[in-house]
């Protein structure tokens, strides 16, 4: 820069300043606009695939309207498709895994968290990070090849001795089918629920747990009485992870839920869901309207995660408001 | 055709990393079936070897998407376990050529403990099976084609593909033949809306299921059954011969198909020979009768022309039932269709 010698003046300091604010302010700017775009992609992504599965599935919602939702037929060879076998499996078999990988899940995150001794809970979290690691149709070969057997040997044969009264443990035991495929499931969505639930656990502030003990209270009171609810939000979102992962899941569900479109109150029953029946026939499929019906099936499955995870946020808001307000930063 | 722009896009993608790699070189981009993906995959390998400069690109995606593919020019050709339909074919802006390649076949395989040696199984059984109504083992429809043989009265469970494929295809195509009843209720496709049964996801689904539940009869492969010594059944053909699924008797039905029209669209399942096992079905190249670049034209006809002739002998090691000679001497001819 060409300046005059004596150049340290008080002005040319603030004008130094000045600089420096500019160019934090640039930098900002920059930052800004990067994770503007970063978001705004992901909103693209969203929207044009809602699109494109809005688009390519015209001819079906011409010619099955709101019936698509409603009707219990998938024929390829005549042309006649409906939804709802798939829309019921998808729920129900999500509906079982969440039922046993949420106290599960949860329960093994509270004591990871709050209870293990520290080296304990790092080792076991990390075996539980593999789980969540492993490939899908991994857990669908060992859910055909050890517990399909053990399901129709064992498991159903005992769950009909003891609670056949209930008619989703009627009927004759295949191994395969709802409960099956959502046992496995749950196996594929514990390590989602522990691995979130335990950090917002751990996310706690240690004050609270103190302030709990301080008043008398034994660690398992503080534990379920303070920390637990104040990381109820997290916990919240943790299953809500694992929702969208199991209504999702293609693979091992495909491999061990029996594939037949049928709706059926009997958890050991074979069904259908969604997911599968796109991997199984979307290949194979020849013919517009039918590839346009598996398309739909997409947008069906959009279209659910979307309601059951609004209901989700409308839970969350509900539960908060007349919660204890107590919630980590 | 917006549907088959995501296809598009793909396949041009693939073209693009495909051509960049090997400038200079005749290259050929095909998709489709993937029952007869090892035959070709060793036939493009073996001609790739003896013609270096030609690379065919294979693509095992269904028979569904070689026929969207191809429709879509997006390969130079296509293949499929099914023929095309007549829909299919008017969609098409340049004549389509169906080639039969290899044979394909489709056996019952059943799980009876206690059961030795080979079920003998009629037309009306397995279409009674199917339909659901055959329910027990000791049925008279089963009973009455094995004499001799102590049939339990378990239920029987239905297994069979569910995804969509070929050797459902085949299955059904016979079935249908077989049993009016099942053309009306079901009908012959890659998937068919089953009216009982479970599914399972490939052969390999399928066999899985059969061998864990006792009592349980589905069909599989003749390729899968050989290669994993499954046990399978015989199956009365026309004649009223109970035969055993091998490649001697599958090629037998190719050369009883009565007539073989001129574009080789055929079903051969229920075929008239004595020797001929019923439920078997070629399967098919799809090429375009016009190739717009003449040394993409002269290749792929100079390969159809090895493949008929010594491309052959790769057939049986791979388990493949060969084409008939009258089939191969009649699509020699064809070849001069391709311009």
């Amino acid at each position: 820069m060409a300046t005059t010698p004596n150049a340290a003046t008080p002005s040319d300091f603030t004008a130094h300043a000045q600089t420096l604010q500019r160019r934090k302010a640039g930098a900002d700017e920059v930052a800004h606009l990067v994770t503007l775009i970063a978001a705004g992609i992901l909103l693209l992504i969203a929207v044009l695939l809602v699109y494109q599965l809005w688009i390519l599935s015209a001819e079906s919602r011409a010619k099955f309207g709101w019936k698509f939702f409603v009707t219990d037929t998938w024929d390829p060879v005549a042309g006649d498709f409906g939804a709802l076998p798939f829309i019921y499996g998808t729920l129900v078999t999500s509906a079982v895994a969440l039922f046993i990988a949420v106290p599960l899940g949860v329960g093994a995150a509270i004591f990871l968290a709050e209870l293990a001794p520290p080296k304990l809970s790092s080792s076991l979290t990390f075996v539980s990070d593999l789980l969540a690691a492993v490939p899908s149709v991994i857990y669908g070969l060992l859910g055909v090849f050890l517990l399909v057997p053990l399901m129709r040997k064992t498991i159903q044969p005992a769950l009909k001795s003891t609670l056949g009264f209930l008619p989703i443990f009627k009927g004759p035991s295949y191994g395969i089918g709802f409960l099956t495929a959502g046992i496995v499931l749950a196996i594929m969505i514990v390590p989602f629920v522990l691995s979130v639930s335990r950090e917002v656990l751990m996310a706690v502030p240690r004050d609270q747990r103190e302030a709990a003990l301080g008043l008398g209270a034994t660690k398992w009171e503080s534990t379920w009485k303070v920390v637990v609810p104040a990381a109820r939000i997290g916990i919240f979102g943790s299953v809500f992870l694992a929702l969208a992962r199991a209504l999702g899941e293609t693979m091992a569900v495909t491999m061990v839920i029996g594939n037949n479109p049928r709706i059926s109150a009997s958890l050991f029953s074979p069904g259908y869901s969604i997911a599968s029946v796109l991997a199984n026939e979307f290949s194979e499929a020849t013919g517009n309207l039918y590839l346009s019906a598996l398309i739909e099936l997409g947008l069906v499955l959009f279209l659910l995660t979307f309601v059951l995870n609004g209901l989700a946020r409308l839970l969350i808001l509900v539960t908060t408001a007349r919660g204890s307000g107590v919630l980590p930063s | 055709m917006r549907r088959v722009k995501v296809f598009a896009v793909l396949g041009a993608l693939l073209a693009v990393a495909t051509f960049a790699t090997a400038a200079g070189q005749i290259l050929l981009n095909a998709a489709g079936a993937t029952f007869p993906y090892p035959i070709y995959s060793k036939w493009f390998d073996i001609y790739h070897q003896s013609h270096g400069n030609v690379q065919i690109n294979y693509q095992s995606i269904g028979s569904g998407g070689g026929i969207r593919q191809l429709l879509d020019k997006t390969v130079d050709f296509g293949a499929s376990d099914g023929p095309m339909n007549d829909d299919q074919l008017k969609q098409a802006s340049i004549p389509i050529l169906h080639f039969p390649t290899v044979l394909g076949a489709a056996v019952p395989s059943y799980n009876l403990p206690g059961i030795q040696g080979e079920l003998n199984f009629t037309p009306e059984a397995l279409a009674g099976i199917f339909l659901g109504k055959v329910a027990t083992w000791n049925d008279p429809a089963i009973a009455s084609a094995n004499p001799g043989v102590k049939l339990p009265k378990d239920d029987i469970v239905v297994v069979h593909r569910s995804d969509g494929s070929g050797t459902t295809y085949i299955w059904t195509d016979y079935l249908s033949k077989v049993s009016p009843e099942w053309e009306k209720k079901a009908g012959k496709g890659t998937s068919v809306n089953w009216p009982v049964g479970l599914g399972g996801k490939g052969n390999e689904g399928v066999s899985a299921l059969i061998q864990q539940t006792p009592g349980s009869i589905g069909y599989i492969e003749l390729i899968f059954a050989v290669q994993n010594k499954l046990p399978y059944g015989k199956v009365k053909n026309s004649s009223g011969a109970f035969i055993k699924a091998d490649l001697v008797s599958v090629s037998a039905a190719a050369a009883a198909a009565k007539s073989m029209p001129d574009d080789f669209r055929v079903s051969i399942t229920n075929p008239a020979g004595k020797d001929a096992y019923p439920i078997s079905s070629f399967t098919w190249l799809l090429i375009p009768s016009k190739f717009s670049d003449p040394t993409k034209r002269d290749t792929v006809k100079d390969f159809l022309k090895w493949m008929m002739t010594d491309g052959q002998q790769y057939c049986e090691p791979l388990a493949y039932a060969k084409l008939p000679k009258e089939v191969v001497v009649k699509e020699m001819k064809a070849i001069a269709q391709i311009q």
